[in-house]
């Protein structure tokens, strides 16, 4: 098998991963950092029989991609801060009504137009918590540019093995990214697609617990005539208020990736044997994490690296673990402190978290984070 | 023979949630005689709609249905239309739903012209919501947000249907289901985006705060406000005020002065489409030779 090593960017391995899981269907609205992810696509995707569209705005591409969901695409929409925030109604609507999607954010600095060129990771617990109501959450944050290949086909496997949104967070450095990039075999990638019903129309439920927590599902024009709504539903999807039919619902669609969370969340570890100072990163700062704990190395510092591929769901008990013997946690973030605020409650007393937060654009330098180190030591 | 509705309905789902004499009933049943003139199989019939008491019709429909968001409804529809283009799409939408908060969608879905058909229920408020005013609320109309009169002007839904594109535009009301029907049907039949405007009574919210709060009184406002496009041509805008014009605004038959052809289609979305995929496969295998 002949490996093909090509110059890429980090929006053009979105794409082109998209592609390669099978994604027939783009809807988008151009917004820097994220607009090189449309123009890619505009330009392969029908090369491939697929359909960019370029929607009136960021509401009505999120809403584009859920429909074309509905009849069996694979789909994937790209944005930046101010488009991830007019799509969140609609995002919960995928929530609600369990429709799989990917939806890229290439971050850039916040709130409001903010700093539309500049590298930011203010958008974490956007991702998160970015619609009303409660649900699940899986978002990726790739560090590096075979990463974003890799992780983009990953997305389109957990939106279809979930039934759900996926968001792809990437740092605007790394979209923007250019390098010669060896791809993986495609025929090697494992390619997920959504399970689909094995019983006749006449027997079927668009939200059937009878086969797990993730129900399986029917493309529109395939004869099963269902029904889809964003407002709370019983098992056929036609509406309910029943008090424990909402409960149960609600608390089997954050089960369905909570009780498979040790099979989603996805790390790498970084000289931690020996480690008695442990940096948590993801995307970009992980990568200025991993000069400082070289330098920090030579000086004979035992420092090592927990970085997040996937941010949520998180490995709460290796976290746990590390908290209780941690000597200090240091979290470089390109935001006022998003992931820290939440490694503080698993650590609460047991030890001490270090945050390096940087909201001005300019990327979190090695010898900021070595500074650091050196102070806890 | 009576027209047997049990074939397109969810039977299981009747009563419905409507108010009694709520005109959304009358255009339900215009639309299910018109997809039953179409002869198309449900299962290649797709109905949305976005949020209100005009957006419940779906789920009375024994087709693919899909409730959405508030306004957005055009959007979703534009989704499964471009994912599956031999499909039939239809879509449901209050005056709010299609001209406020989705106004932006409804401009643009007209400007493409993609193959589909959309019914705007115009009841002149948000029923829904308890009866506010809306962008067809008439000046001077009370409404529970209106109590001194509404001063906010108005749209003319099928005026901004043909200024932004639409290629196939008409409006009749629910004193007169038998046009509805007409209507729908040309638009189902009709290749393109075609918009028909079904004005209707919500005698319950805006009929209330306007001393005609049940439906007989509401239909007759209804009744004496309508006026037939061909009249209307030659009348004054202040005539026309809180009148009701009725009748094709656009059809097959493209006009002929640039003012009456304003943003006449060029063609229809989905097939433009297809010539960009083609254009695409082309240049691809160039590149692969
Ligand atoms: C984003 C959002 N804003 C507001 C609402 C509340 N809301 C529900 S229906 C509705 C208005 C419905 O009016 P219309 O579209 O005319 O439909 P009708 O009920 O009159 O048929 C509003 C404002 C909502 N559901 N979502
Ligand atoms: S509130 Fe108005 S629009 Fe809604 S069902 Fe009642 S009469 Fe119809
Ligand atoms: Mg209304």
């Amino acid at each position: 098998m002949k490996k093909t090593v090509r110059f890429y960017s980090g929006a053009e391995l979105v794409g082109k991963a998209a592609i390669d899981a099978g994604c027939s269907y783009f809807g988008g609205y151009p917004i820097t950092p994220s607009s090189e992810i449309a123009e890619y696509m505009s330009i392969h995707l029908p090369k491939h029989g697929g359909t960019y569209m370029q929607m009136e705005d960021e509401i009505a591409a999120m809403g584009s991609i859920i429909g074309a969901s509905l009849t069996g695409a694979k789909v994937l929409t790209a944005t930046s801060g101010p488009g991830f925030s007019l799509k969140q109604e609609n995002i919960g609507y995928a929530y609600m009504a369990e429709v799989p999607c990917v939806i890229c954010n290439v971050m850039r600095g916040g709130p409001s137009t903010g700093l539309p060129t500049a590298l930011a990771q203010a958008d974490i617990m956007q991702a998160k918590w970015g619609t009303h109501g409660d649900h699940p959450v899986i978002a990726l944050t790739p560090a590096y540019l075979e990463e974003i290949y890799e992780m983009t086909i990953k997305a389109f496997n957990l939106a279809e093995t979930y039934r759900m949104p996926v968001m792809l967070l990437l740092d605007e450095v790394i979209a923007h990214l250019s390098a010669a990039i060896e791809l993986p075999d495609k025929e090697l990638m494992v390619i997920k697609n959504r399970r689909k019903p094995l019983v006749p129309p006449e027997k079927y439920y668009p939200y059937d617990t009878a086969y797990g927590d993730v129900p399986p599902m029917a493309n529109f024009f395939e004869g099963y005539r269902y029904h889809v709504t964003g407002l709370s539903h019983d098992k056929t999807g036609f509406p309910t208020t029943d008090p424990d039919l909402v409960q149960a619902d609600q608390e089997r669609q954050i089960r369905k990736v909570a009780s498979k969370a040790d099979e989603i969340y996805d790390y790498e570890s970084y000289l931690m044997k020996d480690a008695k100072i442990i940096i948590f990163a993801y995307g970009s700062t992980a990568r200025a994490a991993r000069v400082a704990i070289d330098n920090a190395r030579k000086l004979g510092i035992q420092v090592g690296m927990m970085r997040f591929k996937v941010l949520w769901p998180l490995p709460e008990a290796e976290i746990l673990k590390i908290c209780s013997k941690a000597k200090a946690i240091i979290i470089p973030e390109m935001n006022m402190g998003q992931l820290s605020e939440v490694i503080e409650r698993y650590a609460a007393d047991r030890t001490k978290i270090m945050r390096i937060n940087h909201v001005g654009g300019v990327p979190i330098h090695p010898t900021d984070i070595l500074n650091v180190i050196k102070e806890v030591v | 023979m009576a027209f047997e509705y049990e074939k397109y309905l969810r039977m299981d789902k009747i009563p419905h949630l409507w108010c009694p004499g709520c005109g959304i009933g009358v255009v339900l049943k215009a639309m299910l005689r018109a997809i039953d003139n179409m002869g198309w199989d449900k299962n290649d019939i797709a109905f949305v709609s976005g949020i209100g008491c005009t957006s419940r019709a779906p789920g009375y429909i024994d087709c693919n249905t899909l409730h959405t968001t508030h306004g957005r409804a055009l959007t979703f529809a534009t989704g499964i239309k471009m994912a599956k283009p031999a499909k039939h799409v239809i879509i449901f939408s209050g005056d709010g739903d299609a001209t406020a908060i989705g106004g932006n969608h409804f401009i643009h879905a007209c400007r493409r012209n993609i193959d589909m058909t959309l019914v705007v229920v115009n009841n002149n408020t948000y029923g829904m919501t308890g009866g506010q005013h809306s962008p067809t609320t008439p000046i001077g109309y009370k409404t529970s947000t209106t109590s001194y009169g509404n001063i906010d002007p108005t749209f003319d839904i099928c005026l901004l249907a043909k200024a932004a594109g639409a290629s196939y535009v008409a409006r009749s009301t629910v004193n007169k289901g038998k046009v509805l029907e007409k209507y729908i049907t040309k638009g189902l039949e009709h290749k393109g985006f075609s918009v028909i405007v079904a004005t209707a009574n919500c005698h319950t919210q805006f009929g209330r705060k306007n001393k005609m709060g049940d439906p007989i009184s509401s239909r007759k406002w209804i009744e004496t406000r309508e006026i037939p496009l061909d009249k209307a041509r030659n009348m004054k805008a202040a005539e026309l005020e809180d009148k009701i014009i009725t009748g094709e605004f656009i059809s097959e038959e493209p006009e002929q002065t640039y003012w009456e052809n304003y943003n006449h289609p060029i063609h229809e979305y989905t097939e433009a489409y297809q010539g960009i995929i083609e254009k695409a496969q082309k240049k691809s295998e160039g590149e692969n030779k």
